[in-house]
């Protein structure tokens, strides 16, 4: 009796193992999971155009206005729009759901025309009247709900600080923005991801559950969620543009480890690749049915020196490490050369970047000097914290802080390095407590002021300036340069800031990286874009 | 049996409450701020505060836990700080992805662990045997990532015969009833998706399966060697028994309870031990959704997380003793 059950029990493991086997051996592949028979994104089941995007991990929510991860944005770009949008590989302004904006003479009101004959995936008409509900939703909101609302335009409904005074509507294709004062990055903020308009029929009807399905009038509809592994979106057959897009359906998978996501992409299993190490470039480019994508650059890496702790408080200690590191050795060994040396906080492509700053170039002998100056003749000892993430702007921290180690070593300097889990290392490093650290920022809106301001002035000591670098010039010239709407007058006052910044080295720029994307050599039109959410609306297959 | 059950499951409860304040404090002592996490990179002090106070983390400690276990009563898992869902809805699709990934490989390490356990106390000291314990040692030795890229590169890449990672083929996908693939596709009658089911389980099945594969074939072999040895295997010879008989019928029934042991604790293992696998696979599972809300310090997920895979390891363990009683009768429950 007894012994019978458990030889049931093994015989039901035997004939499990057969099916698994049957499974395995059963030639015919009916799921198009091989190259060799996959042609190219579409399964022999239907004619359907699939495309496949792998990356490394999943979105947090699909309602952009709650999202601060390029992961939530990768998704919502393509299912909400913007009233403007950015150039196709660059920051400038174009038409989005407005076709026109207007901006009076004193940078206080902005007159926005809309598209006609736009309407949400739920059928709402898309007009003034859902821009308004979309900006009143999120002025009547909280920095949790809707953080980057509070990050560009400065506070919500009633805030001292807040940018946007009303949204009003006229007409039905007509929205007027009156500022509490002038804003010069205003029109690029609007382009922003974050500030995609959605349904306001969805949104009143979801709640705070709007993130789970997102409505909006873009190109591709959302049609599935399976958290941590893949979200899909198909084709929107009523899109205000005819010819667009080109695909059926576009599936966005979460594969968090950087080799497994390449092996997905060599066996077919994806189309297209996200973060893909600089080290694997040339196995793409080897590869002939594969091609290479390049992300223009819109970021920094650096090595951040605390100017509240000793001896970085002294300036010319910071320029000593500054003329020690070798940046190019750096950027030759990790970064494969896809990336440009840094010596300014920010990318050549932003508007305002000064060229004229010469940069510290390597020389071990001028830092040598420097720390005799200083009075460190001997050297000293530091901690040297190392990122244990890999980013774009940073693909392998602990080697680049070996070759900085070594570095320091030459003229004397003992640098011990150090690493955290990620979210500890953060909040240490807000708090001030790391000599020198790692880190890097991937520009939100192609703005100078979105690097400068952001990561150098005194205002932002306790959030991103984690450098605490603090100085009274540059914050004049940076708040000044908030509100002035002359592109010339601006990119003056940046300029100025540069070279303050520059003398006093806060930081040690490192690189501005070229980030890389894989993809099947049948896919066309395919444009990263600087921010890192990329619009498919074009994308095909040959 | 129903009193030793029923006594059984009364000693949970001291087991999981314990288990449960260790983990609520042992997340609190780790560094990092949730609502810092939530907030990102630009946030505010003044938002900072303001969220710690909506998620209650402004409270005392004690507080906070009372709050927890009152919630937990209630059967209430807590709410997720990152997504604003209520865990015990959420945790689902995650802990049906292992489940079905975790079974597999457990079935895998036990049909072959055993059976080279067995063969290998057989033939002790044979070609066999050696090989099989060299292997065994490999097995518990290989670092499971370097084995998860190298069976992705042969058997996907190079071979094209596997799928290397995810549940299913996205550009056909299964749609979800019960989360647990393998049923859903049977259910609907898509026996092609079930094919491409079990075909995605296989390879990160296999990284899974090495160490508990090699662990139960070295404890089937220890275990089977010292009842080879007792007398009625002998007398089972003598009698003219074929060896297989003896082996598989006589002597097994007596190994097997020290083997059933080991297998309820990998089986356990297995559920929570699985984040590198689910990692370098891309499987959504539990192992990988408690280690991203531990990097996102979502502590209400993290907490309910531990408690649900530490619930299920003590079923498993409670339904191997029970099993011990089926397989040995001179085992008695009181």
């Amino acid at each position: 009796m007894r012994k019978s059950k458990i030889w049931s029990f093994m015989l039901l493991m035997f004939v499990a193992l057969t099916v698994v086997l049957a499974a395995c051996s059963s030639g015919d592949s009916s799921d198009g999971d091989t190259k060799k028979d996959n042609d190219k994104g579409t399964t022999d089941t239907s004619e359907e155009k699939v495309l496949v995007f792998g990356r490394g991990g999943d979105s947090v929510t699909l309602d952009p206005a709650g999202a601060t991860d390029g992961e939530s944005f990768k998704v919502t770009q393509n299912v909400l729009e913007t009233l403007l949008n950015f150039g196709e590989q660059n920051t400038e302004i174009n038409e989005g759901l407005a076709t026109k904006w207007e901006p009076s003479e004193d940078g206080l009101t902005y007159t926005f025309t809309l598209r006609e004959g736009v309407k949400f995936h739920d059928g709402t008409d898309f007009n003034a009247e859902a821009v308004v509900k979309n900006f009143e939703r999120w002025a009547n909101g909280s920095e949790d709900l809707f953080p980057y609302y509070k990050s560009m335009f400065g506070g919500f409904a009633g805030d001292e600080s807040r940018v946007i005074d009303s949204v009003t509507a006229e007409g039905d294709y007509t929205v007027i923005f009156k500022l509490t004062r002038p804003q010069a990055p205003f029109l690029k903020n609007i382009a922003m991801s974050p500030f995609a308009i959605a349904s306001p029929t969805a949104f009143e009807a979801a709640g705070d559950k709007f993130g789970d399905s997102p409505v909006g009038t873009g190109p591709f509809k959302f049609v599935e969620w399976k958290r941590n592994d893949s979200i899909t979106i198909e084709k929107n057959d009523e899109y205000w543009n005819s010819e667009e897009p080109k695909l059926d359906k576009v599936v966005f998978r979460a594969i968090p480890d950087n080799s497994a996501r390449l092996n997905d992409l060599l066996t077919g299993a994806i189309d297209l690749a996200d973060g893909v190490n600089p080290s694997d470039g040339t196995t793409v480019e080897a590869e002939a049915a594969l091609q290479l994508f390049e992300r223009p650059s819109m970021n920094v890496g650096y090595l951040g020196l605390t100017s509240t702790r000793p001896p970085f408080d002294n300036q010319k200690v910071r320029q000593a490490v500054n003329y020690a590191i070798d940046k190019q050795a750096i950027v030759d060994a990790f970064f494969e050369g896809r990336a440009e040396v840094a010596k300014n906080p920010m990318p050549s492509t932003i508007s305002g970047y000064n060229d004229d700053i010469p940069g510290y170039e390597y020389d071990p002998e001028k830092a040598k000097q420097l720390l005799a100056e200083a009075g460190f003749a001997d050297g000293f000892e530091m901690e040297l914290w190392a990122m244990p993430v890999p980013r774009p702007y940073m693909p392998d921290g602990a080697k680049v802080a070996e070759a900085i180690q070594k570095n320091l070593a030459d003229v004397g300097i003992t640098a011990n390095i150090v690493s955290y889990e990620w979210a500890t290392y953060l909040e240490k490093a807000e708090n001030g407590e790391a000599d020198a650290f790692l880190l890097g920022w991937t520009g939100d809106n192609g703005d100078a002021d979105n690097f400068i301001y952001v990561l150098l002035d005194e205002d932002n000591i306790g959030s991103n300036n984690y450098s605490y670098y603090s100085n009274d010039e540059t914050h004049k010239l940076l708040i000044e340069a908030q509100t002035e709407v002359d592109e010339e007058k601006r990119n003056e006052l940046y300029k100025q800031a540069q070279e303050i910044i520059f003398e006093d080295a806060p930081w040690v720029p490192l690189a501005h990286s070229t980030p890389l994307l894989a993809g099947d050599a049948e896919i066309i039109n395919f444009k990263p874009h600087p921010t890192g959410s990329d619009r498919l609306n074009k994308v095909d297959f040959k | 049996m129903l009193h030793y059950i029923g006594k059984r499951l009364l000693q949970l409860i001291p087991v999981l409450l314990g288990m449960t304040f260790i983990v609520f404090m042992i997340i609190r002592a780790i560094p990092g701020n949730p609502a810092q996490v939530i907030l990102g990179q630009l946030a505010s002090k003044e938002a900072i505060e303001a969220l710690e106070i909506k998620l209650g983390l402004n409270q005392p400690w004690y507080t906070q836990y009372f709050d927890y276990l009152v919630g937990l009563l209630k059967g209430d898992l807590g709410e997720s700080m990152r997504t604003v869902q209520p865990v015990a809805k959420e945790i689902w699709p995650y802990l049906a992805a292992t489940i079905e990934l975790a079974f597999f490989a457990i079935i895998i390490a036990v049909i072959i662990g055993v059976n080279a356990g067995i063969i290998s106390a057989w033939f002790q000291n044979s070609w066999f045997d050696y090989m099989a314990m060299v292997l065994a040692l490999i097995g518990v030795s290989m670092p499971i990532f370097w084995l998860g890229l190298m069976e992705q590169w042969i058997f996907g890449v190079e071979l094209q015969w596997l799928p290397t990672t995810g549940r299913e083929e996205v550009r056909d996908p299964v749609n979800s009833i019960t989360s647990l693939y393998i049923i859903d596709t049977i259910i609907q009658g898509r026996f092609d998706q079930l094919g491409t089911v079990l075909k995605h389980l296989i390879l990160p099945g296999i990284a899974l399966a090495t160490i508990p594969m090699a662990i139960i074939a070295r404890m089937t072999r220890s275990s089977m060697l010292e009842v080879m040895r007792a007398d009625y295997v002998r007398t089972a010879r003598a009698k003219g028994q074929k060896m297989f008989f003896v082996v598989y019928k006589h002597s097994l029934k007596n190994a097997i309870i020290p083997v059933l042991t080991v297998i309820g604790l990998q089986t356990g293992l297995l559920l929570g031990g699985a984040i590198l696998t689910e990692t370098i696979f891309g499987w959504p599972g539990i192992g990988r959704y408690i280690y991203e809300a531990i990097s996102f310090r979502d502590y209400p997920v993290i907490q309910s997380g531990i408690l649900v895979v530490a619930f299920i390891f003590i079923m498993i363990n409670l339904f191997v003793d029970i099993l011990y009683g089926l397989v040995d009768p001179r085992i008695k429950y009181d």
